[in-house]
């Protein structure tokens, strides 16, 4: 399975995935810090027998992607956080539409311009819909390159599973940090998908329409219901990693590099004899609550801590309401986080009881 | 004598009644355009991309593989659907609200990109769907709903000449301009869009056609009056005619 393990940014690691999946249309317009990634694909894309282009705004390059993935055709795009704002109304529409597609946010601070470090603000945005209209995006959190890799080349196969986009949250920290990566090339991707659904001219079906445009009455009620049913259906993606919290009194909950360098925090408390764990969701949405809720049952106490003002805190909470509540510890936006950061405030919630 | 079938429905054209207004040039386009599907055998190849405006419901009068793009970003789903599939045959058919206005950046750079696609653009100088608002193509003193003392040249710009403006872009292989208010004009009409659509069968590169059409409801008027205006306001300020054709010029854009 493996080739060789070769040292890469995250961002690439992301575009290698990608390839490896069997995409074949990247659609981009630069923005830091993810210009890695169409740096990369302007080339490898090409070499690859697929296409690349440089939209002309971020708005655009959701419309291609769009497009693409009406043929039925692995396609995806990336931006980070101002360029993901205006993505929105086609991933609204390729949501309505039921149009499996990748969409990469390599979140950077914010609001408006912000900075270009590491951020984790674009959760809500990512999780809750982002966009207009009640829907759904299946969401993954990389915390390493490796899983950069790994998760890109699973986001295909979930987004024609469900016919639903999917986006892959990363942040500054993950795009830019090297790491040795193994690659590898998912067994042969099935030639027929989406054929049953997707636009190559209506030569051998009758003529299909990918729309989101439902006027008649009932069908949007309609449609909105079968999307639930397929919301309720994700549900079974949901995953975590658990760090150990077996015998943990204190659950740390966080995502992505955050959760990677609560990790090693948690690691350097452990050789001090404090009892805390790592819970770390890699599934945003859907969100890992029933794990989080067993936990909560065995008496176990918790801390969120994000690079933001506290959004993943509130699905957590939302998790183990019946039982328990989690405290919030903030790292701002604007600054770099190192494991000593969280330290302090991990050992504080430990000894609050 | 035997009677003989001299007009028909083209065959990719559904048999149901189409939503447009008495004298709406809509229904027109969409015929010039599906014959023009069916004399170059392009039926079964083409993907059919729609845009946000009245003729928000082509996928229902057309019997295509076509897909919805959101507001004025047709040209970028085009563009989408052509890199994916690129031995299909790809269009889109868009008002100038979505074209001219909130889609000018997809348009331009689609049209410069040289993007395969061919492009039939409905000039009505009104926005249609939403109740007949100013448009980019709105005539001076026009009036509208949003403009009910008529556009002025001062305040809210000259009406924007997208024929001309698309000609002058690189990667653009046949651009024109057409009515469709007379027998003579509709004849033109159609070789212009059949035009527009060999540039893409031949690879040579991206062509448009805008297409002068009435909006009777909302200019207020008679669909008799509406189709006259056609030649006394709205040719006078957009001349009709070939602004690029590369195969005239005998090479590639
Ligand atoms: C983002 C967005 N903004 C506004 C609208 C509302 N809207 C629907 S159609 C339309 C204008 C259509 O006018 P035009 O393109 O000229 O086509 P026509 O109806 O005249 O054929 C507008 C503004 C929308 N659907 N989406
Ligand atoms: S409102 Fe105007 S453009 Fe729309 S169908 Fe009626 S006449 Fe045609």
């Amino acid at each position: 399975m493996s080739d060789k393990r070769i040292f890469i940014k995250g961002n690439e690691a992301i575009a290698m995935g990608a390839l490896a999946a069997g995409a074949r249309c990247f659609f981009g317009y630069p923005i830091t810090p993810q210009n890695d990634i169409p740096e990369f694909l302007s080339k490898a894309m090409p070499d690859a027998g697929g296409e690349f282009v440089q939209a002309e705004s971020e708005v655009a390059a959701a419309n291609m992607l769009l497009g693409a993935a009406a043929c039925g055709i692995r396609a995806f795009t990336s931006s980070s956080s101002p360029g993901v704002s205006l993505k929105q109304e086609a991933i609204s529409y390729m949501a309505g539409s039921e149009l499996p597609g990748v969409i990469v946010n390599i979140n950077r601070g914010g609001p408006g311009l912000g900075d270009i470090g590491p951020a984790q603000g674009d959760y809500f945005q990512a999780v809750k819909g982002g966009g207009h209209g009640d829907y759904r995006l299946l969401v993954l959190a990389p915390g390493t390159c490796q899983e950069a890799y790994d998760l890109m080349i699973e986001s295909f196969d979930l987004a024609f599973k469900y016919r639903n986009p999917v986006m892959i949250l990363g942040d500054a920290i993950l795009g830019q940090m090297k790491e040795p990566v193994e690659p590898w090339k998912p067994e042969g991707i099935n030639p027929e998908e989406g054929k049953d659904w997707a636009l190559y001219g209506a030569s051998d079906h009758s003529p299909r329409i990918i729309k989101s445009l439902f006027l008649g009455e009932g069908e949007l009620a309609g449609q909105n219901q079968h999307l639930r049913e397929k919301y309720e259906a994700m549900q079974v993606e949901a995953r975590a990693e658990s760090y150990l919290t077996e015998d943990a009194e204190l659950v740390v909950c966080a995502y992505g590099s955050i959760g990677r360098i609560v990790k090693s925090a948690v690691r350097k408390l452990r050789a001090n004899g404090k009892k805390v764990g790592l819970f770390r969701p890699i599934t945003l949405y859907p969100f890992p609550s029933n794990e989080l809720l067993e936990l909560a049952k065995k008496g176990k106490r918790f801390l969120t801590t994000e690079h933001n003002l506290g959004q993943m805190v509130e699905d957590v909470r939302l998790a183990i309401r019946t039982v328990a509540d989690s405290e919030f510890f903030g790292f701002m936006p604007g600054n770099l986080p190192t494991p000593d950061a969280f330290e302090e405030p991990i050992l504080a919630a430990l000894e609050r009881k | 004598m035997k009677d003989e079938l001299v007009f028909k429905r083209p065959e990719v054209m559904a048999d149901v009644t189409m939503h447009y207004c008495p004298g709406c040039h809509h229904g027109v386009a969409h015929r010039l355009v599906a014959e023009c599907l069916e004399s170059m055998g392009l039926v079964e190849k083409a993907i059919a991309v729609c845009s946000i405006g009245c003729s928000v419901f082509l996928y229902n009068y057309l019997k295509l593989d076509s897909v919805e793009a959101p507001h004025g970003r047709a040209p970028a789903v085009a563009t989408g659907v052509k890199r994916a599939r690129p031995d299909n045959f790809v269009f889109t058919y868009q008002g100038d609200g979505d074209l001219a206005s909130i889609g000018m950046a997809e348009i331009m750079h689609c049209a410069n990109r040289g993007e395969r696609v061919s492009v039939v653009f409905v000039n009505n100088t009104v926005y249609g769907m939403t109740g007949g608002q100013m448009a980019p193509t709105t005539l001076i003193g026009q009036k509208t709903t949003t403009c009910p003392g008529g556009r002025c040249r001062d305040r809210e710009g000259a009406p924007i000449k997208m024929a001309e403006i698309i000609a002058g872009l690189g990667g653009v292989a046949y651009c024109a301009r057409v009515a469709v208010d007379s027998v003579k004009n509709i004849v033109k009409a159609k070789k212009a869009i059949q035009k527009a659509f060999e540039v893409q069968t031949q690879g040579l590169g991206f062509g448009f056609v805008e297409v002068l059409a009435t909006c009777p409801t909302n200019w207020r008027m008679t669909p008799v009056a509406a189709n006259a205006r056609i030649a006394e306001e709205m040719i006078p300020y957009f001349p009709l005619g070939e602004y690029k054709d590369v195969t005239k010029e005998g090479g590639t854009c």
